[in-house]
């Protein structure tokens, strides 16, 4: 064997064992956060941290009812706020707006997504709490929803542009309007994407506490009222993980593993509903 | 069927007066005159006369890119979906122009099969009910889709599973799933673009039955690039090159005695 063919099988291989350590390495940066937090959080979760409210500093015990109902709130408020808007403007870009609009309103969505969440926290904070003098759950809704908009509006797009042309075509050969066409067949065809995008959109607020820090702030008693301020998982993880008190750790631990689940619970429920219905075969 | 038996059309594609004449025997369901079309700057289609022959079926051939599909599209004016399409001349379907109608009205009245089987992400019985849904129809919807999917001569293949997704059928089933999705609507015209082109021969010999059986229904404008389809099914035919109509005369004087001999060039196989 030359040396010049020893030196290439040696590339090969020297790439071939530094591609899969990489691909290694993400996984398990995964896993091993999974790892950690059931290490960490497991032992301290009980029924009672789901089921009952805060204990005052220095007795042990407790949990987070209120921060898990909180969040459960502010993701569904979110959701009423950011989805429809996202997926109506996604439809308009598909399906309506001329190149140039469509380049604007998509270049506009990009920004506003990579705008840091705290900027978003402070802009509802000045529309959503200033005026009206109190922090509340509406406006850290308020602030998650802005968030959702981008990442729905550019899904919704993305999904429904990749619906053939001939779907169309053959609903407007029947006599369907435009509207009728996107309402009854493309946004059909394309809805277990959008679905899917929604739901990541979802995943990813959940787990945002700079917008809540002064939105909706924090509460350890169940929250009054839509209007009025509440806990939620996030900003629960960032009061316990920076405490000096060694069982709210535990907790803000808990807390971790108790959001990761219910991300995951949701994406899972989805993910069994959306494999009835029927797939668009990719021409 | 014997040629002696149909009423016989001469026809002068330069002159529109002539297809006038020849419609009192032969009455036209629509009739096109002084068309031209153009993909923006680019004219496809040039100052095409012609007819469609009502309850016949009438064949545009040609070879491809001669503009056959462009201007059967322009029939229910499907041409429209396509940015920077203009369209120029006079398209009359029982005597009244459709480019003044409502869009969606003549596409109730004109329906279309596309070349590529195109049912909805739906069950069998949404794909055929899909039509009279959207109209408003007054009928009782399951009688029209029975009704709908015997015409397409595919309901005993698909009565026990209505409710299966319309992608479980195979290629040829799903064309006949799309002719009866059209046939549903009761359309006075029915256009297909090529049909049969990405379907196996059986599929596309049941789907030729079912035209000549269709005749009695509604009236049929067929694209097709296969001479022998045209010869078989049609009373008409087009014979389309670069964009003109060369030749339109009754199918067996066509393919047996063609006026023109860019058409007798094209039949016997030495282009296209």
């Amino acid at each position: 064997m030359s040396a010049h063919l020893r030196w290439r099988k040696f590339v090969s291989a020297f790439m071939l064992t530094m591609t899969g350590v990489c691909a290694f390495i993400s996984v398990s940066v995964l896993f091993f956060i999974l790892g950690y937090l059931v290490f960490h959080g497991g032992t301290s979760i009980n029924w009672d941290f789901l089921t009952k409210l805060p204990t005052p500093v220095g007795e042990t015990g407790g949990g987070m009812a209120n921060a898990i109902v909180g969040s459960a709130k502010l993701l569904l408020l979110a959701s009423l706020f950011g989805v429809p808007i996202g997926f109506f403007g996604g439809v308009y870009l598909s399906e309506f707006s001329g190149s140039t609009t469509a380049f604007v309103v998509r270049y506009a969505a990009d920004l506003l997504n990579g705008v840091p969440s705290i900027v978003i926290g402070i802009f509802a904070y000045a529309l959503a709490v200033l005026p009206f003098k109190h922090y509340s759950t509406l406006a850290g809704a308020f602030a998650l929803g802005l968030m959702m908009i981008p990442i729905t509006l550019r899904s919704t797009e993305e999904f429904l542009h990749s619906v053939p042309r001939a779907l169309r075509e053959g609903s407007m050969a029947l006599g369907a309007s435009k509207w009728r066409t996107i309402a009854r067949v493309v946004v059909p065809a394309a809805y277990r994407g959008i679905i899917t995008a929604i739901l990541l959109a979802l995943a990813r607020v959940a787990g945002e506490t700079a917008p809540l820090l002064f939105t909706a702030f924090g509460n350890r008693f169940w929250s009054p009222g839509w209007n009025q301020p509440t806990a939620s998982l996030p900003v629960m993880i960032y009061t316990y993980a920076i405490s000096p008190y060694e069982d709210w750790h535990r907790q803000a631990w808990a807390a971790g593993l108790v959001l990761l689940a219910l991300i995951l619970i949701v994406n899972i429920v989805a993910r069994a509903i959306l494999a009835r219905g029927t797939a668009v075969p990719r021409s | 069927m014997q040629a002696s038996q149909r009423p016989t059309v001469s026809v002068n594609i330069n002159s529109p007066s002539s297809i006038r004449e020849t419609a009192a025997p032969l009455e036209m369901r629509m009739t096109v005159s002084k068309v031209n079309f153009f993909y923006g700057a680019k004219q496809s289609l040039f100052d095409i006369n012609m007819g469609v022959a009502n309850n016949k079926v009438t064949a545009l051939i040609g070879p491809s890119g001669c503009g056959k599909s462009t201007l059967l599209r322009t029939f229910n004016r499907m041409h429209e979906t396509v940015k920077n399409a203009r369209l120029e001349g006079e398209i009359l379907l029982d005597g009244k122009n459709i480019l003044a109608q409502d869009v969606t009205s003549l596409r109730r009245r004109v329906g279309m099969v596309f070349q590529r089987p195109n049912p909805f992400p739906k069950s069998i019985f949404d794909n055929v009910a899909y039509g009279p849904r959207v109209n408003g129809s007054e009928a009782p919807i399951s009688e029209t889709v029975e009704k709908s999917l015997r015409h397409a001569a595919l309901w005993d293949e698909v009565k026990d599973q209505l409710h299966k997704s319309a992608y479980e059928l195979s290629g040829g089933q799903q064309q006949r799933l799309c002719i009866a999705r059209a046939l549903a609507v009761e359309p006075e015209v029915l256009l297909l673009d090529e049909p049969c082109s990405a379907l196996d021969p059986i599929s596309t010999a049941k789907i030729e039955e079912l035209l000549v059986q269709l005749k009695d229904l509604t009236t049929i404008a067929i694209v097709t690039h296969n001479m022998q389809q045209a010869a078989r099914v049609s009373d008409f035919t087009a014979f389309l090159l670069v964009g003109q109509l060369v030749e339109f005369n009754p199918t067996p004087q066509l393919f047996t005695t063609p006026s023109d001999p860019r058409t007798e060039a094209y039949i016997t196989g030495r282009f296209g």
